[in-house]
């Protein structure tokens, strides 16, 4: 055993006693470890939901007894369906980033055309998508924070604003980690080209992303969609 | 080239993982059930019965299990990282429901 952890550990990999690489084993423990600190979040948005004695308010508008100005509801459905489009999109494109890497040097079909090369082996083009999209989402997450001070809507104003911009502006920080990581992997791509060996690198960042968006799938239906 | 599929090695064991074309259906259904739900959110007979919360969430659900299977691979991969992702969420899904229970979210009283 080892002479085996020995072997292993020659050749850049970091297998347990258990057969799998740590560097996985510690991925998937920190996404259960994000499970609590979301459900947290969410919780306390949920418990404090409809107890907001000033607007605005989320699904209602709400008149203020000292001014008499009305505020609308303040949650902009379209906008964000918008930008959780783009989100499960770029969960498209990171897989596909994924198997490109892993792919990298397979003989290739014998149908296999340009567009098959550019759309089916290219990491950098789907590394690059990933990004995009990511920074599009943090786009729509901008301008929808922008626009709710705008409105009147900060995090001291009541206790909507409070839990809605702690659990989305930590998902939104989650987000532009993400896309960090995701930049920096997409350099080093460009750099020396990632190949299979480094499949598990795109792994980990791949599981750390598509977790990103499977918190936002919860987000978009317990914040933006249930009244 | 539909047919293609990606395996990848560890110390003990060969997997697969999903096709190209199995990825694209995934995010057809993602995008549909999307588009289900905002739908849900416009028509004022669902909002205002008593199926619409359910439902959204059967929908969210949904979609969640389908990201974690296909795109985090859960399906296929080892059964450590299964429990690893399983055993927190589960204890995150009973906090959340213990805690509205506390603070008498789902509580029938004034």
């Amino acid at each position: 055993m080892a002479a085996t952890a020995v072997e292993s550990h020659a050749h850049g990999h970091h297998y347990t006693s258990t057969g799998l690489d740590n560097r996985k084993v510690a991925i998937w423990a920190f996404i259960g470890s994000e499970c609590m600190l979301f459900a947290s979040l969410i919780s306390t948005y949920l418990i404090y939901k409809g107890r907001s004695i000033v607007g605005p308010l989320p699904h209602e508008a709400w008149t203020d007894p000292t001014t008499g100005m009305v505020m609308k509801p303040i949650l902009n459905i379209p906008v964000t369906s918008m930008s959780t489009f783009v989100l499960l999109m770029s969960s498209l494109a990171m897989v596909m980033a994924l198997a490109a890497v892993e792919m990298r040097g397979r003989p290739l079909p014998p149908d296999a055309g340009r567009g098959y090369r550019l759309f089916h082996r290219s990491s950098k083009f789907w590394l690059l998508m990933t990004c995009l999209m990511g920074a599009i989402f943090l786009g729509f997450q901008a301008f929808e924070f922008t626009s709710f001070v705008h409105e009147g809507l900060t995090i001291r104003r009541n206790l909507f604003g409070s839990t809605f911009f702690t659990l989305t502006g930590f998902h939104g920080a989650h987000v532009t980690a993400g896309v960090i990581w995701l930049g920096t992997l997409l350099a080093i791509d460009i750099r020396r080209g990632l190949q299979p060996k480094d499949a598990l690198l795109v792994d980990i960042a791949a599981l750390y992303w598509h977790f990103v968006d499977v918190v936002w799938i919860a987000i978009f239906t317990l914040i933006y969609l249930i009244r | 080239m539909a047919h293609e599929h990606a395996e990848v090695a560890s110390p003990d064991h060969v997997h697969e993982h999903p096709t190209w074309k199995e990825y694209k259906w995934v995010a057809f259904i993602l995008t549909v059930i999307t588009v289900l739900e905002v739908w849900a959110y416009y028509v004022p007979s669902l909002v205002n019965s008593k199926l619409f919360v359910p439902l959204l969430l059967i929908m969210s659900a949904t979609k969640f299990a389908i990201v974690v299977m296909f795109y985090m691979h859960l399906k296929y991969d080892h059964r450590l990282f299964r429990a690893l992702f399983t055993g927190p969420l589960t204890i995150a899904i009973v906090t959340l429901i213990s805690l509205l229970f506390l603070f008498a979210k789902f509580s029938t009283a004034p």
